[in-house]
């Protein structure tokens, strides 16, 4: 294990603890607070923290995997159309009245993850070729997005329509234990498949025809990214809506303390991912406002401006 | 032994095929558009089919087998991301990576026999544009492939550092690796190849020793430009 990664981890033992104590009412872990702040714990503040790493890692692992196949540090899991096809999904299911039943606003994004992908290996074809796919996946984000606004326009009632559109916003709050066990195997399934694809992502960093003629198939490289922004995004968006950014801004934050290779870039921002939405969400909890800020907000908020100092980094180094 | 058995790729090459030997520096020339780069990268087995490697078809090997043997240096000296010197050279192993003694043994001969030990540390965004050529010649000699196939290896070096990469071509031939150049360079075709090979419109229309391959008629009929050659064999040089 590198350096980067123990400390990592040291990072995360310190603020999971922290973040379990942290929220509107705080709990005194030397003076206990009777049965409702074991609740409090239990059954909100760690499935919540448990959600925020998954997710987290998850969308690192799959920014810094994106990054890395199409060779771009402005890549955004988001771009492969996934996370629209999913949100798409749970729209669905809150329009048609579904979403009260228990999984199945998860199972109708995860429905509309797994079709997105789909349709991506499909119109991509067989030649594996890194542009026609990045479009593909436009296609699909537009489209998937025109529906949900179709959706949204012509949703059967005034409740439905606010329900969708405070869902999208994306959240941890009021979640639970069921939407962990939902999200951690599909996400442990995407991070694994990412990993697998390391080596053919150090390979992309010489070019496509070099990666090829160091034995790497485009097919199977595809079908790997395929299926690992798909399982991680999917999963995340199937439980607490679009949350970007993440996925941009970790593989930045980590990539200078690695030896820039994409493989060597997935774990570390698994962890650096989970350890960001977990503070990002403390912070969202804690924050004196009268309603709490939803999650996909506040990283908008940051990651917005972080991405315009990416772009002024990038010209200036063009110039 | 890497042949071409009347391999042909829709309108770029037509019913090429050629016999390469281990040992010899083979240079492909000929006008642009003529099918260089698409014979070089059929050779190398990412293009077409009717190749094969001491009687294997390219198609039917593995593909990591298959990298292990063939080492391809595309044209392109683009880089995605600012990696050292040693980790680009190290991206060679990939088709490998199975004993990291050997890996790392693989690296450090590459590094030497390019004198790139110096620059391991340095970013490849910090090395010049000769280093840079250097460091991706080293990366696919990390490979210890059998084959050396480079597309345009001189493109954008001066005078200097293009002698140097020759030198290095001829050494690894001498050492027993078979080495297939693409070379716009008429006079270094001549003056450092064993054998050259002269194609048109996607055929094959010389080929052997340069001084008949790239003989003044076949410059004039291929090219369209009278020359000549000055000079003794060995340092001639094309007066047009």
């Amino acid at each position: 294990m590198t350096r980067l990664m123990a400390l990592l981890i040291a990072a995360l033992a310190l603020v999971v603890p922290l973040s379990l104590l942290a929220g509107r009412v705080w709990i005194d872990p030397f003076a206990p607070q009777g049965p409702s702040a074991l609740a409090i714990l239990m059954e909100l503040r760690a499935p919540r923290a448990a959600l925020a790493l998954v997710l987290g890692a998850g969308l690192g692992a799959a920014g810094a995997a994106m990054q890395g196949y199409l060779r771009n540090p402005l890549a955004d899991p988001g771009l492969f159309g996934i996370a629209p096809g999913a949100a798409l999904g749970a729209v669905l299911s809150f329009w048609t009245g579904y979403a009260a039943q228990p999984y199945a606003l998860s199972i109708f994004a995860l429905i509309g993850a797994g079709g997105a992908m789909a349709l991506l290996g499909l119109i991509a074809g067989s030649g594996g070729s890194v542009m026609v796919f990045t479009l593909a996946g436009m296609i699909i984000a537009s489209l998937a997005g025109a529906l949900m606004s179709l959706a949204i326009s012509l949703s059967p009632t005034p409740f439905a329509m606010s329900e969708i559109v405070t869902w999208l916003m994306g959240a941890l709050s009021d979640r639970s234990w069921q939407e962990v066990w939902t999200a951690a195997p599909l996400t442990a399934l995407g991070i694994a498949a990412l990993l697998r694809a390391g080596r053919g992502l150090d390979a992309l960093t010489l070019g496509e025809a070099a990666a090829r003629s160091l034995g790497i198939s485009p097919r199977r490289l595809q079908g790997l990214m395929i299926a690992g922004v798909g399982l991680t995004v999917g999963a995340g968006v199937a439980v607490a809506g679009i949350i970007g950014f993440v996925g941009l801004m970790v593989p930045h934050l980590i990539r200078p303390f690695t030896d820039r290779r994409p493989s060597a870039l997935i774990a570390p921002s698994a962890l650096a991912g989970a350890l960001l939405l977990l503070v990002a969400d403390c912070l969202c909890r804690i924050a004196p406002l009268q309603s709490e800020l939803r999650l996909g907000i506040a990283l908008s908020l940051l990651g917005a401006p972080f991405f315009l100092v990416l772009l002024l980094k990038l010209r200036r180094s063009m110039v | 032994m890497l042949s071409a058995q009347d391999l042909s790729l829709p309108g770029r090459l037509a019913g090429v095929s050629l016999a390469l030997r281990p040992g010899e520096v083979t240079a492909i020339c000929g006008p642009n558009g003529a099918g260089k780069s698409s014979l070089l990268t059929c050779l190398a087995g990412l293009a077409g089919r009717g190749v094969a490697l001491d009687g294997t078809a390219l198609e039917a090997m593995a593909l990591r087998a298959r990298a292990r043997v063939l080492g391809y240096l595309p044209q392109s000296a683009d880089v995605a991301w600012d990696v050292s010197v040693e980790t680009l050279v190290g991206l060679g192993r990939l088709p490998w990576g199975d004993d990291a003694a050997q890996d790392r043994a693989a690296i450090e001969a590459a590094l030497a026999a390019l004198a790139l030990e110096p620059l391991r540390a340095r970013p490849v965004s910090q090395v010049s544009g000769g280093e840079r050529a250097r460091a991706l010649l080293a990366r696919v000699l990390a490979g210890s492939p059998g084959w050396l196939l480079a597309d345009e290896p001189l493109a954008n070096l001066d005078l200097a550092h293009q002698l140097a990469l020759l030198a290095h071509f001829r050494a690894l031939a001498a050492g027993g690796l078979g080495v297939v150049l693409v070379l716009h360079d008429l006079a270094h075709a001549m003056n450092h190849a064993d054998r050259v090979v002269v194609l048109d419109q996607g055929r094959v229309v010389a080929d052997g020793a340069p001084e008949q391959a790239l003989a003044q008629d076949v410059i004039a009929k291929v090219w369209g430009v009278g020359a000549r050659w000055l000079g003794e064999p060995g340092q001639r040089a094309l007066a047009t």
